[in-house]
């Protein structure tokens, strides 16, 4: 096999003689977007060709309300709050994890939800809670182990779900009619999960084009020439590039423990407002295990930060430099909105991977 | 965000460490000495340039693969003094220890210490020891100063790159912290890196005999190497444009960088160096370092060019690029 | 969204694997993949293997990578 850079290079070409005329692409995870800034591809796509962060990025659409409910908890001397890194810097309405943490509350940072059964069994004095951020690739797994809690009788491991579905975010999206995108790259490892079929209704609905991409430099650049070969010859499809993880139906065992374990909830995303279905809680059966009901916690629907532009950018509206904050009083080490947290948001990415102009 | 408290990103020698030391500390204790920013202070005297440093070593565990605290003090110091091109004089340690530590456990230590200060040919000529009450000090603090003496015609600044510099390291990056991350045992992994430190004075010394006149040294330790690529550039107001596949990244250091979102290039080390070698003078070095044990796989990683002055550019593996910016707060594991 | 790493298996115990990431060892739950087997690659998220790894489309990926050559190399020689 070629080395990378040549692969690179026939993809590049290849992007540069499909390009006829002006295209926006969203990729929606995350993910995507730090690869894509790592990477260094973006030096390399011709100027027509634009690529906009949505809204997969869990850090960025967890309302101001639920990480204050999460603060919240911590005040409480029998908890630790186990959370995963990605959450400690994202600014609540006047703190973060990070700063309680400086202030003395138990928050630790995890990098499995197993961590958290063995955290539980280790301190049987404590109360355990997991703060659950992230969408279908994380879901499985806390279903996983919350399952795993009462199989093995563990009483003192509690969850404070912000889990959140990429489809609905999506539909929302391409609706509000503001989006403005001719195509998508859809989110690899989610799609591990549910496969092909939720995002049909993108092409169906929308007449959008979409591709399932993985996550390496060379998995974007095809995912690329794919919405560029469907729109050379007309099509609107969803197709696959990461055949050699996603499954046209996905991994249907861990969507079914999802099934068994949580429910469908209206959830509010930062930016794009409150979304039926979107979001998950957990079933009756295990509600003795839901830390909102048993800690009595209220979830305030706060207002964003004033000035803050996340909303739009998370819905493509708006590109980083555009909002009259960024890396002027608000950069990753202060941040204001969550899009600057972590490189993983357009603003953070656009900040510290910057291109030369 | 209240800037109110300390936080641990204060101490990871990203952004937020430089904005506390030019925002809270030299307000203060400004003079044109410490202005500079290098590794270690330049005192001129009548006679000669002396080196000055300091710094404290609060690692956990204390013992790690590749070294422990009484070693890393040795050589992180020494380290600093090298980086002015300074020939280590003598160093002092200072010791914190909590009520309770095992006596065994600081004989360790001390063991340690001296076998380092052998190994860089340089003496502990000072002490101090505290005892704290439980819980205080987590175990041992070691604070250590050192002082050197820089050899006239030798001027080593983070101020000195100039466009068509040659940029070389003496290895792969990121040894340090994931030794010491994994010895902690905190995200159950298992792997064999060991921590590279070690004392660069040989062969900073060898590189000066091959070159008399290297621009700039610096030890990439906390913050790493994008971070002190950043001074640089910006101390010395050039463009630097390094190569992303010359730096060596070694297999088990990717797979948990993989594994826990970090980036190999904000990573520590310590026992590393960056110099910034006139363009006619790099062959020799290299040479010259290369014939070091701690220099076998030395490398040109880039160059220095005068457009984007205050600005690196690192070319990507796929042909594309990006600008480093220096470490922003701290690398914490991410998930997504 | 998500960091997933690909790994391959060393050992099983149960519902636990010992997974090799490049020299690194890490375990990871099967529960969510529970037909994998010792010697199978994995793709592991926040601790647990979400997919075995199909490694013939792994090379089967490198086709669109020859076609795309192909086209390219192709369209060169016409002069186009």
């Amino acid at each position: 096999m070629a080395h990378e850079d040549v692969l690179a290079q026939t993809l590049v070409k290849e992007i540069l003689r499909l390009v006829d005329g002006k295209l926006r692409f969203m990729e929606v995870c995350g993910t995507h977007t730090v690869s894509i800034f790592r990477s260094g591809i973006r030096s390399l796509l011709p100027k027509g060709l634009e690529l906009i962060s949505g809204p997969g990025c869990p850090v960025c659409v967890t309302p101001v309300g639920e990480i204050d409910r999460a603060i919240a908890l911590t005040r409480l001397k029998e908890v630790t709050l186990l959370t995963f890194g990605d959450l400690m810097r994202v600014p609540g309405a006047s703190s973060s994890l990070s700063y309680e943490r400086a202030l003395g509350r138990d928050i630790r940072v995890i990098t499995s939800p197993l961590d958290a059964l063995k955290i539980a069994v280790g301190a049987q004095n404590r109360k355990i809670v997991l703060f659950a951020v992230g969408f279908e690739t994380t879901s499985p797994a806390i279903a996983a182990t919350v399952k795993e809690a009462r199989r093995r009788e563990i009483h003192n491991l509690y969850l404070l779900s912000s889990q959140r579905l990429i489809p609905p975010a999506i539909k929302t999206l391409l609706s509000s009619g503001k989006a403005n995108v001719d195509g998508l790259l859809l989110p690899g490892h989610v799609s591990v999960i549910i496969g092909k079929a939720p995002y049909s209704f993108i092409a169906r609905d929308f007449s959008l084009m979409g591709v399932i991409t993985g996550f390496e430099p060379l998995d974007i650049l095809e995912g690329i020439c794919m919405l560029l070969r469907q729109k050379a010859q007309g099509r609107s499809e969803i197709e696959n590039q990461y055949r050699r993880a996603v499954k046209d139906q996905g991994n249907r065992l861990a969507l079914q423990i999802m099934e068994e374990v949580f429910q469908p909830v209206i959830a509010r995303w930062r930016g794009l407002g409150k979304i039926p279905d979107s979001g998950l809680t957990l079933r009756e059966e295990f509600e003795d295990m839901d830390a909102a009901k048993v800690f009595d916690l209220p979830l305030e629907d706060k207002e964003d930060p004033p000035g803050c532009c996340c909303g739009e950018v998370l819905q493509g509206l708006k590109s980083p430099p555009d909002c009259p904050l960024f890396g002027k009083r608000c950069t990753p080490d202060d941040p204001i909105g969550p899009c600057m947290v972590s490189s993983e948001g357009s603003c953070g990415a656009f900040y510290t991977y910057g291109v030369l102009q | 965000m209240k800037q109110d408290r300390i936080l641990l990103a204060h101490g990871a020698g990203g952004k937020l460490t430089h904005d506390l030391v030019e925002k809270l500390f030299l307000p203060s204790l400004d003079n044109e000495i410490l202005a500079s920013l290098d590794d270690s202070a330049i005192i001129p005297t009548e006679r000669a340039r002396l080196a000055f440093t300091t710094d404290s070593y609060v690692v956990k565990p204390l013992f790690f693969p590749g070294g422990d605290i009484g070693r890393l003090s040795v050589c992180g110091t020494v380290n600093d003094l090298a980086m002015s091109g300074a020939r280590p004089l003598g160093i002092s340690t200072s010791f914190i220890l909590e009520e309770g530590f095992p006596t065994q456990d600081l004989e360790r230590v001390v063991s340690s210490i001296k076998e380092a200060a052998l190994e860089a040919g340089v003496m502990v000529v000072a002490g101090d020891t505290k005892v704290v009450e439980h819980g205080a000090a987590e175990g041992l603090f070691i604070t250590t100063s050192g002082v050197g003496l820089v050899p006239d015609g030798v001027d080593i600044r983070g101020s000195r790159a100039r466009p068509g510099d040659i940029v070389i390291i003496n290895g792969p990056i990121g040894d340090h912290e994931i030794g010491v991350l994994l010895a902690r045992g905190e995200f159950s992994l298992k792997g064999t890196i060991v921590s590279d430190c070690a004392p660069l004075n040989g062969i900073v010394q060898a590189m000066l005999t091959a070159c008399g006149d290297i621009h700039v040294l610096r030890d990439p330790t906390r913050g790493g190497l994008a971070t002190v690529l950043w001074e640089i550039a910006n101390a010395s107001q050039v463009g630097v444009i390094i190569d992303e596949d010359k730096v060596t990244v070694r297999q088990e250091v990717r797979g948990v960088c993989d594994l826990l979102g970090f980036d190999p290039l904000y990573l520590a080390n310590e026992g590393k160096l960056v110099a910034f070698v006139p363009q006619d003078e790099a062959r020799g070095v290299l040479e010259t370092m290369r014939a070091d044990p701690l220099g076998r796989e030395s490398v040109v990683i880039g160059r220095v060019v005068d457009d984007n002055p205050g600005k690196v550019l690192l070319r990507t593996k796929i042909g594309g690029h990006r600008l480093l910016e220096p470490l922003s707060g701290e690398q914490i594991p991410r998930i997504c | 969204m998500c960091l997933g790493v690909p790994g391959k298996i060393v050992s099983i115990e149960k519902d636990l694997a010992e997974i090799d990431f490049g020299g690194i060892k890490r375990e990871a739950s099967l529960l969510l993949c529970p037909e994998a087997t010792e010697g199978d690659y994995v793709l592991v998220h926040v601790g647990f293997a979400i997919e075995r790894l199909n490694e013939g489309e792994a090379l089967g990926r490198l086709r669109l990578l020859k076609e795309i050559e192909e086209t390219c190399l192709g369209s060169a020689e016409d002069g186009t």
